[in-house]
């Protein structure tokens, strides 16, 4: 071998990089980039039955470590009890918690939080602040199931929250009030369609959702469908088309006299 | 002239010496060709001595010889070098190692190979499913070789794949059923775990998680009462509903004539059963299952006798060898086979039939046959402006007519069971349009007012592989043709099972037993013991 240590830096590098790049490839149709940037790992896997294996070891490990993430704690559930579990669960993924008549609870930013709720056995979680966090429908069991006075859930940029999470949001009809949704990837309007169920919702934001197909027409009937909540999202002008009258202006041009 | 033979001696060398050799093994019938040719070999000139030499040579250089060699004398050449030489390139790059030889012989590229150990019959949800799962369940890595035969590799007839509305749901009244369709709701939820393929983007399978609504008339109600209790020992998040609160979580639904509602509220839906499929395709090609577009038309099979339990004879038979016939053409691949897996749908029967399976006396083992029919069904895509919103789930009435919501445009896709006399003609897939008008209209305007004005945009047709002794599918192994398995007939509600079916007949093929839904009930054997497995909720 000519140059043993770039080599192996290479692989190495692949390792690390090569499983976000394997996960991106898979989670994100990207056809006209990929051409270019194929990776060592990709290259080999085409010529190679053995890093072709390889490739797929480390994307079902990249699965098994988000599933081993979002496992539900039933030891401490029987210690401590439901409250308390959903919000070590919510700690540990990063979020924040609002017991009822408390603080906000948020790890800081090396992910280390304070161990005191572990004594608000009795009182219940209020409000959840999952933004970006790692949960799945897996997780989101821990939430619904065992957080039954939640007020407020807050699931902005969750990448892996999709359609079947929101269809698992039915336990929580008869205390979820607030519920955000802003720019999760995977969130479509058939998703939406089943927070029907939430009948005490007064605030829901469904703003820039990019699996939506039409959110102009989405969010109108999402109004319908939930009269007395205030839908917060896309404008129901967005995506009509402008009649000759209404063309923008080109400002550069002399306005006629 | 001589100089002229000579020279032509010389190049032809090689020629003229096995010419001559030739010559010298039958002189005769030389002499006798050239003294029939009748052309004087000409030769000029007093080089030649003895008429020996002359006569040998007259022998040797025949009138093609002469010809030949005054012919390059005269520089036209037969030889065409480039061509020859890029022929010989191609030749010579066949046979190096990784090229396909044969190709140049006769290109079988289309032809399934001579022998497989599971051959598929079928190539729809269930043949697929029974693939996906045998490649998975298999102990070493490529320790069985599958192969999956279908007639249409574009599934123009394929029940499961375009022409299906798609829905999934729990409301069964038999536990079997039930766990199956929990088995693949959570098989579909993770359906990206489970058909992985790297580099390949992730299937959408675009699941409406909107529920599935059944209505009950007085009569009907105490049954689906059991029905939802079976279903929530099983797991399934089913829940009962009276008129008053059916009015109010759905206003634009008419109550009347609606005792009792069972409405599901998780994990029930529908999806899109093509990109299934094409998932499923995917996965289990680059698993390493062979596929072939081609109809079975014959079974090579052997019979041996057996004595029965009850000491009266019985004939085993078992599949040695099967045909496949190519679309359009007359030719046809006999396939070795161990193992036969009859997965063909609405053409499971003919299968059967082909297999033997029911040729004897009525009344006997020998003589039941497998009872799948294609049957025709409807599907009928209207528009309705001010019809129900989006919570819109998967409504079936109490007269049979179901209907649910498809996409954002106020789309609605329904249809209806006929009743056994108004079974349409299977021969075709051509709708009728009457039966619309006359028989799923007036139940769906009376169900929900809205859909009083209406249009309709489009209609399909679609087979079920209805069986017509129970409704329920047939799963496991045929008892006396003892290499064919079966995993068909689920009239109208194979899509939800198929993935739990392909696992249990999977299992059955490995291990020899159902290991995790017991699907025995389900066995072929209730033909002829004339036990029926009755499903009440079919659409």
């Amino acid at each position: 071998m000519a140059a043993p240590w770039a080599f192996l830096r290479l692989g190495i590098r692949e390792w690390n990089g090569g499983t976000r790049s394997i996960h991106g490839m898979s989670e994100s149709v990207a056809p006209g980039g990929n051409q270019k940037r194929r990776t060592l790992l990709q290259y080999l896997g085409d010529h190679f039955y053995d890093i072709q294996a390889l490739r797929e070891f480390l994307l079902l490990r990249q699965m098994l470590k988000l599933n081993r993430k979002n496992r539900s704690f039933i030891g401490i559930n029987e210690k401590y009890g439901p409250y308390v579990t959903g919000a070590l669960f919510i700690l540990k993924l990063g979020g924040a918690v609002k017991f009822q008549d408390k603080e906000w609870i948020r790890p800081n930013e090396r992910g280390r939080f304070s161990a005191d709720f572990l004594a608000f056995r009795e009182v219940p979680v209020e409000a959840v602040d999952a933004s970006g966090c790692a949960i799945n429908y897996l997780g989101l069991d821990n939430l619904s199931v065992a957080l039954k006075e939640l007020q407020s859930l807050s699931l902005q940029r969750c990448p892996n929250v999709d359609d079947w999470c929101l269809s698992r949001l039915y336990p929580l009809a008869g205390s979820l009030q607030e519920l955000l949704l802003a720019g999760c990837p995977r969130v479509s309007e058939r998703g939406l369609a089943c927070l029907h169920h939430l009948q005490n919702l007064r605030r829901l934001d469904i703003s820039d959702l990019p699996a939506v197909s039409h959110p102009g027409l989405t969010h109108i009937l999402v109004e319908e469908m939930l009269p007395h909540c205030e839908v917060l999202g896309a404008d129901w002008a967005q995506g009509l088309k402008l009649g000759p009258e209404q063309q923008p202006q080109d400002t550069s041009s002399p306005v006629s006299a | 002239m001589v100089a002229v033979s000579e020279a032509s001696y010389s190049l032809e060398g090689v020629g003229s010496a096995g010419r001559s050799a030739h010559s010298g093994e039958c002189p005769v019938a030389r002499a006798d060709d050239h003294a029939g040719a009748g052309r004087p070999l000409v030769l000029k000139g007093a080089g030649l001595r003895s008429t020996m030499f002359r006569r040998v040579l007259q022998l040797g250089l025949g009138p093609g010889l002469l010809t030949r060699g005054l012919s390059t004398r005269r520089g036209v050449s037969t030889l065409d070098w480039d061509a020859k030489v890029s022929e010989f390139k191609k030749k010579i790059e066949c046979i190096l190692p990784g090229k396909p030889w044969e190709t140049q012989l006769y290109d079988t590229s289309h032809l399934p190979p001579e022998q497989s150990d599971v051959v598929i019959i079928g190539g729809g949800i269930f043949g697929l499913s029974v693939a996906f799962w045998l490649k998975k369940l298999e102990k070493k890595q490529d320790a069985i070789r599958v192969l999956v035969v279908d007639q249409d590799h574009t599934y123009s007839q394929a029940s499961s794949a375009g022409l299906s509305v798609g829905g999934i749901w729990q409301q069964f009244s038999m536990p079997e059923n039930v766990r199956l369709s929990l088995f693949s709701v959570e098989f579909l939820r993770n359906i990206n775990e489970y058909l992985a393929v790297v580099d390949a983007p992730p299937v959408d399978l675009r699941f409406n998680p909107s529920g599935c609504l059944l209505l009950a008339s007085e009569k009907d109600a105490a049954a689906l009462e059991n029905n939802v209790k079976i279903q929530r020992q099983e797991g399934a998040k089913v829940c009962l509903m009276s008129p008053e609160q059916l009015q109010n979580k759905f206003p634009w639904v008419n109550t009347e004539g609606v005792a009792l509602a069972s409405y599901g509220m998780e994990n029930e839906g529908w999806f899109d059963a093509w990109s299934l499929l094409q998932g499923l395709r995917r996965k289990v090609r680059s698993m390493g299952v062979l596929f072939c577009q081609g109809e079975v038309t014959r079974f090579i099979t052997s019979s041996s006798c057996v004595e029965g339990p009850n000491g009266e004879e019985m004939v085993l038979k078992r599949i040695h060898k099967l045909h496949v016939k190519m679309d359009k053409s007359l030719e046809y691949q006999p396939v070795e086979c161990a193992i036969v897996i009859n997965a063909a749908g609405a053409w499971s029967g003919h299968i059967a039939k082909l297999a033997g399976i029911g040729k004897g006396p009525p009344g006997t083992l020998q003589g039941t046959k497998l009872p799948v029919e294609p049957r025709k069904r409807y599907v009928y895509l209207w528009h309705c402006p001010q019809g129900p919103g989006l919570e819109t789930p998967l409504v079936a009435d109490t007269s049979g007519v179901y209907f649910r919501r498809e996409g954002l445009g106020s789309n609605y896709l329904g249809g209806c069971s006929p009743t056994e006399e108004e079974e349409p003609d299977p021969a075709n897939l051509e709708v009728d349009h009457d039966f619309f008008q006359n028989k799923v209209w007036p139940h769906l305007a009376q169900r929900v007012p809205a859909f009083q004005t209406l249009k309709v945009q489009s209609a399909w047709a679609g087979y079920y592989d209805y069986n017509t002794f129970d409704q329920n599918g047939v799963v496991g192994p045929h008892p006396l043709v003892v290499n064919m398995y079966f995993a068909t007939g689920f009239s109208g509600h194979g899509l939800q099972h198929a993935l739990g079916v392909g696992r249990a007949v999977a299992e059955v093929v490995l291990e020899g037993e159902f290991k995790t839904i017991n699907m025995s009930p389900f066995l072929f054997t209730r033909f002829y013991l004339e036990d029926k497995l009755q499903e009440y909720n079919i659409l």
